[in-house]
């Protein structure tokens, strides 16, 4: 019985659960902003551990994994940063509970010279 | 065991795919159901990983980094229409 392949599928099963609560997250936040943030934090570092987990198993596929999770690293807050500036650009609504909007307070103030 | 622990976490990750799903077909603005559809295909390249590990395929792993950077371009472009840029 070899210890490895079982470390390579818990932390696949670990990525698996990561997945699960961001999915969670998606439905249960309250506005489009919060939903961007739990939607790509969370499955972000699933997605990293269920290909960490594969590739524990399979060593020999390391070098396409590691371009994948590279890939995974680089464009996935990329695409939500992107989405959220367009998001308060066409004026989607914050929370009443929101203390501060930063862009919003930049955007009409005169700049003191 | 190994195994038994993969099927397990890709149980998982279809039941994830079915709980996104939700917010997908109810959200009340268009930028909830692209966040949706990124998630969506996050879940989607983890199950093709999975796949590709069954199935002991190589290949497979090539088809989960073009759908990852056709989901990438999906939500740069329809966020850059959202804004009026395109």
């Amino acid at each position: 019985m070899e210890i490895l392949p079982i470390i390579g599928g818990l932390v696949t099963l670990f990525g698996s659960l990561f997945l699960l609560l961001g999915a969670l997250g998606i439905v249960r936040m309250p506005d489009s902003y919060n939903r961007i943030q739990t939607g790509t934090k969370a499955t972000t570092l699933g997605t990293l551990m269920f290909l960490l987990g594969v590739g524990i198993n399979n060593p020999v596929w390391f070098p396409k994994l590691i371009v994948l999770i590279l890939f995974i690293i680089f464009t996935n807050p990329v695409s939500s940063h992107v989405l959220a500036r367009s998001a308060h650009s066409i004026g989607i609504k914050l929370t009443e509970v929101t203390v501060v909007d930063k862009l919003k307070d930049t955007r009409g103030e005169e700049i003191d010279a | 065991m190994a195994d038994t622990l993969f099927l397990i976490s890709g149980g998982i990750a279809v039941l994830a795919l079915f709980v996104a799903a939700v917010r997908f077909f109810r959200g009340p603005t268009s930028v909830d159901r692209v966040i949706a559809f990124d998630v969506l295909t996050i879940i989607s390249i983890s199950l093709i990983a999975i796949i590709a590990h069954t199935a002991v395929r190589v290949i497979y792993l090539d088809v989960a980094i073009v759908y990852g950077l056709l989901s990438f371009l999906g939500v740069i472009i329809v966020a850059k229409y959202l804004e009026r840029g395109l």
